[in-house]
């Protein structure tokens, strides 16, 4: 079966997500903090892969690079509640392209099972 | 089988390598994240031969035009030659002009030396011969122009910019390298309206973008909001208006923080000017330049206010630490 990157029309798709993700999480007191890099470019860069990971297009990300890549937000206090937040922000996103509810539930559950990933647990 | 050539050494690469595997294999590392070419960590720039479009893939169009690529997912189709940044011939040419735009604001214009080209809003990095210090000045002419013009602001106790306005001479020669810098005009689509903001000095590569654009045909609104903390720091208005007279897609808005703004101008912030006269930025083309501080919150306000993050093109003018 093709992945959900795929369903949802490939590279496009995920270029078009990345601005309305990344508005939202700049947007966002509660979590803007992790992504005030001096560089918004690069930091965009970055939620491009977020995004392309989650709905299963080509990456090669593994659970040691999720640990390693949010160390440091950890000693900046990241947990749960932060996670939750981008989920949410993730789910919006998806429903605003009008991606249809079953690949929402799908990509969500991919980002859900990284948490302990990122959490480092 | 193409060659690809880095700091001077050839290295092969074999028909299913990226660059970044064939450099890999060889004992060279290059900086790599995703290695799928999302996460543009790996930002590569070919000095000779043209990269497959196919390794471009979500890098902005800027610098798409200079060569630059993604290592990860290039399969190089010819002999490259690549570097991480771009090394560039010294030049040297005779300042033939200088004169005062205000009293801390002098325009230098410059030779220009033969092979020397550029795209209207890109920087030079000046030298002083002396010491070889080195200092990074936007263009703010256009290349059909017969010379290349510099805006260069006083700053206190500033090595660079006290010499060039107290020492430097007509008929001296200077020295410098470039060009660089991903903040130019591209005539993708004529009908798109484009938004240009800076504070003092950064009027010179929008000053260059904005003549660019009118000579390249461009049709849509361009919008140029240039401001100063008073009246007195603002410069080359008379021009402005004069272009705002000839083209009526433009429009020259002056703004001050402190003061009476001249006529047409604004009294405020220049991070929120723009965004109270024009409300939503959806589809525009963004130019910031000058003052670092200004230019990243811009960057975030135009972001927000529905410009695509590829569509903002940015230089802020970072200063060399004491
Ligand atoms: C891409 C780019 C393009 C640029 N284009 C232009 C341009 O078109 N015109 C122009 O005038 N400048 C431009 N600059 C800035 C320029 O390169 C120098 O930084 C500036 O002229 C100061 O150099 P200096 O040697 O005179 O001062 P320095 O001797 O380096 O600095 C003296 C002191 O002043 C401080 N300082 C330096 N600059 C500032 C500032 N702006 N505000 C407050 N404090 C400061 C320094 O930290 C230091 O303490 C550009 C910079 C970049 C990176
Ligand atoms: C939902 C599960 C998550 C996944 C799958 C994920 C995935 C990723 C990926 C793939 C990158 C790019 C790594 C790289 O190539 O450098 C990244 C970077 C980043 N992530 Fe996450 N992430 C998740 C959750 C979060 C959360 C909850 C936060 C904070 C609230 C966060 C903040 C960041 C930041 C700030 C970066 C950039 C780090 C840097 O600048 O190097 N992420 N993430
Ligand atoms: S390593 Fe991520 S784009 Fe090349």
């Amino acid at each position: 079966m093709s992945s959900v990157y795929e369903q949802l029309g490939g590279e496009a798709a995920i270029n078009a997500a990345v601005d309305v993700f990344y508005r939202k999480v700049l947007g966002d007191k509660y979590v803007v903090r992790f992504f005030e890099g001096v560089d918004m470019d690069k930091q965009a860069a970055k939620q491009r892969a977020f995004l392309t990971m989650v709905t299963g297009g080509p990456n090669s990300y593994t659970g040691k690079d999720m640990r390693e890549g949010h160390r440091h937000l950890i000693k900046m206090g990241l947990d749960d509640s932060h996670f939750d937040h981008i989920l949410c922000h993730l789910r919006s996103t998806l429903a605003e392209l009008g991606v249809a509810q079953d690949l929402i539930d799908t990509v969500i559950s991919v980002a859900e099972s990284t948490r302990d990933d990122v959490l480092d647990r | 089988m193409p060659t690809i050539r880095f700091e001077g050494q050839d290295y092969f690469c074999s028909s299913d390598e990226t660059v970044l595997e064939s450099l890999e294999r060889h004992g060279v590392m290059l900086p790599s994240s995703c290695k799928s070419g999302t996460c543009q960590t790996c930002l590569t720039r070919a000095l000779k031969g043209q990269p497959p479009s196919a390794a471009q893939k979500g890098l902005k169009d800027t610098l798409a035009a200079q060569n630059y690529f993604l290592a990860c997912i290039c399969k190089p189709e010819e002999d490259l030659e690549i570097g991480l940044a771009s090394v560039s011939p010294k030049y040297s040419a005779r300042l033939i002009k200088k004169d005062l735009m205000n009293e801390s604001i002098v325009r230098l214009r410059i030779e220009v030396p033969e092979d020397f080209s550029y795209q209207a809003g890109q920087f030079i990095n000046l030298i002083r011969p002396s010491d070889e210090l080195t200092r990074s000045y936007s263009l703010a002419s256009i290349s059909s122009d017969s010379f290349l013009e510099l805006h260069i602001k006083r700053v206190p106790e500033g090595r660079m910019s006290t010499w060039l306005f107290d020492t430097v001479e007509e008929g001296d020669e200077l020295s410098f390298f470039g060009p660089s810098g991903d903040c130019f005009y591209l005539p993708d689509n004529p009908e798109r309206t484009l938004l240009l903001v800076g504070a003092g000095t950064g009027l010179a590569p929008l000053h260059g973008i904005l003549r660019d654009a009118l000579e390249q045909g461009h049709k849509g609104p361009i919008h140029l909001f240039h401001a100063s903390l008073a009246a007195p720091g603002l410069y080359l208005i008379d021009e402005l208006r004069e272009i705002a007279v000839q083209f009526s897609q433009f429009k020259y808005t002056p703004c001050v923080l402190h003061g009476d703004a001249p006529e047409g101008g604004k009294q405020g912030n220049i991070v929120d000017i723009p965004g109270q006269v024009l409300g939503s930025f959806n589809g525009f083309r963004v130019y910031l330049c000058g003052d670092p501080q200004i230019v990243n919150a811009l960057r975030q306000k135009a972001f927000m206010a529905g410009t695509s993050m590829q569509d903002i093109h940015s230089d802020p003018f970072v200063f060399a630490p004491a």
